[in-house]
């Protein structure tokens, strides 16, 4: 059996209770949500920590000034379903409904899903595997096996909600043992595969804030080898606004081609003030694949990954902009 | 790794509630739910696959909804209603799903069935009539390397239409 090392567990009533211990217990703990992105990861050994810090309840899809806050225990699945949401924001709510599996979305958590691990061939396996093979940076090693030459580790950003709040513009509320900050979602990572995170170890998600102005058009479509479970090998989130047919604003961010969720601004800007036809929605998606950099070391071919980048942004700016699109 | 045996176990009082049973049990916090009820509860009927979210076959119902009991721990389902295959029939009388499934050959080697009609179970309580689309969406997170799925779906039917 794969079992999870020895633990100690601490179910902390409140979001600065639960950021308070893991300030004092440093890298010996971490925060588990769902525990779908941690538990198989602690399985394989790929941390060690000695401690885990439950994120308390929080718990609720609010609208609050053309705002949706959503509870960082909400799960996928109630995300997903929210009637709200997906009215007003369905990229975002069919970003959370495609992510792994029914009975996973049903444990898995949306602050979860912003802050799960990035992922790579050489390093979601056991540790005996890791052991034979020999080590990686990412963990217990000193060389990148897809980058030999690199000193880096380019392990990928495998969030599927992520890049759709990004281009919402939307931000997350962090508790930490002082007290509480917002930050943007895209000031919450990294480019590095192993510190992907911005924030501080011991600060608490407790809530997503997505701005949903009246009349946006938002999309999200994801490329997996298997649509029933599997982990993004790409994914394109778009929100858009139009006046009649000419685009008077475009965001487009993606998922899983770099080792942070990639907001590719050139092909939002590239779009705003023309009309939506194949030829723009054709050259908006070529821009925005430019700067995508698959590389080996996820499902299927890192040659392939990059071409269909082109295709599931123009799918995704298809779909926001349905029925508008000419 | 090495150094993990040295760890103290850390042992609760965790109070679960399974097939609607109460129980009371002093657990290592560590072990899972998939663990606790095939080891210690010996309600092996829930069986364990891959152990890391990518099969179904451990699936359990949590307060009605399908979860996948390798990646649970009991802490964190103390107060939810845990129901496990073993709480499917109604005393001796098996779950209409169990005798479609029996009926039409929707279990071969029969390790993923477990999970399987808990999920199907699952979803016939939300929808009562479901599509075959729905069907697919709701057994999405179980494998079955056997049967090719046809017949499992067709039993789902079978029994949805005979509870209805
Ligand atoms: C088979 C399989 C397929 C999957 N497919 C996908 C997929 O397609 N797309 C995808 O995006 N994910 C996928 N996942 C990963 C995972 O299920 C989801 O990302 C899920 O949303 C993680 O949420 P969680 O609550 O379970 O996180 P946890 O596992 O509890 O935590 C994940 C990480 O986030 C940290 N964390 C959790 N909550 C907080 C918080 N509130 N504040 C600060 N830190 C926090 C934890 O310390 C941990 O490092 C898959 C997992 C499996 C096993
Ligand atoms: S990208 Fe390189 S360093 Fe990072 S996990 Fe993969 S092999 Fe390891
Ligand atoms: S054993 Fe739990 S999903 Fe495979
Ligand atoms: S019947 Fe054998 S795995 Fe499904």
């Amino acid at each position: 059996m794969l079992r999870l090392p020895r633990l100690r567990y601490l179910r902390p009533a409140t979001a600065g209770e639960a950021a308070a211990s893991l300030s004092k217990l440093g890298s010996r703990a971490m925060f588990v949500a769902g525990g779908t992105d941690l538990f198989p990861n602690l399985k394989r050994r790929q941390f060690e920590p000695d401690t885990l810090v439950q994120v308390p309840p929080l718990k609720g899809v609010r609208r609050v000034d053309g705002h949706f806050e959503i509870g960082a225990t909400v799960t996928l699945a109630e995300a997903a379903a929210d009637p709200g949401l997906r009215a007003a924001l369905p990229g975002f709510a069919e970003a959370a409904g495609l992510v792994s599996s029914p009975p996973l979305r049903n444990a898995g958590t949306v602050g979860g899903n912003l802050c799960v691990d990035t992922r790579c061939n050489y390093y979601n396996m056991t540790y005996e595997w890791r052991k034979s093979i020999g080590f990686c940076l990412k963990k217990d090693g000193d060389i990148c096996l897809v980058a030999p030459s690199s000193p880096r580790c380019w392990a990928v950003s495998s969030s599927d909600t992520a890049p759709a709040a990004m281009v919402l513009g939307a931000s997350v509320v962090l508790v930490g043992p002082d007290g509480e900050r917002e930050l943007p979602v895209a000031e919450l990572y990294r480019d590095d595969g192993i510190e992907y995170l911005a924030k501080q170890p011991h600060e608490v998600v407790t809530a997503i804030r997505l701005p949903a102005p009246e009349g946006l058009l938002t999309a999200y479509v994801k490329l997996r080898r298997r649509g029933s479970i599997d982990f993004p090998l790409a994914g394109a989130a778009v929100a858009l606004t139009l006046d009649g047919p000419i685009v008077t604003g475009c965001r487009i961010a993606l998922a899983a081609v770099a080792s942070h969720p990639l907001e590719v601004p050139e092909a939002g800007a590239f779009l705003a003030g023309k009309r939506l036809t194949d030829e723009t929605i054709s050259a908006a998606a070529e821009l925005a694949a430019k700067p995508a950099r698959p590389l080996d070391n996820a499902d299927l071919t890192h040659f392939w990954r990059k071409k269909m980048v082109r295709v599931i942004v123009e799918r995704a700016i298809r779909q926001a902009a349905t029925p508008s699109t000419t | 790794m090495r150094s993990e045996l040295d760890r103290p176990v850390q042992r609760e009082l965790t109070r679960l509630r399974v097939n609607g049973e109460d129980l009371e049990l002093y657990l290592p916090v560590h072990k899972t739910l998939l663990e606790v009820l095939r080891e210690d509860l010996k309600l092996t009927g829930t069986k364990h696959g891959c152990e890391l979210g990518e099969c179904g076959t451990c699936t359990v119902l949590v307060d009605g909804e399908p979860q996948l009991s390798c990646l649970l721990l009991p802490l964190q389902a103390e107060g939810r209603e845990l129901t496990t295959v073993e709480g499917l029939a109604e005393g001796a009388a098996p779950h209409p799903l169990q005798v479609a499934f029996a009926e039409l050959g929707a279990a071969q080697c029969g390790y993923c069935t477990p999970g399987i009609l808990l999920a199907a179970k699952a979803l016939l309580v939300r929808d009562p009539r479901p599509s075959r689309d729905g069907i697919k969406e709701a057994l999405a997170g179980n494998l079955c390397r056997c049967t090719g799925y046809v017949k499992i779906i067709e039993a789902v039917e079978l029994a949805a239409e005979r509870m209805s």
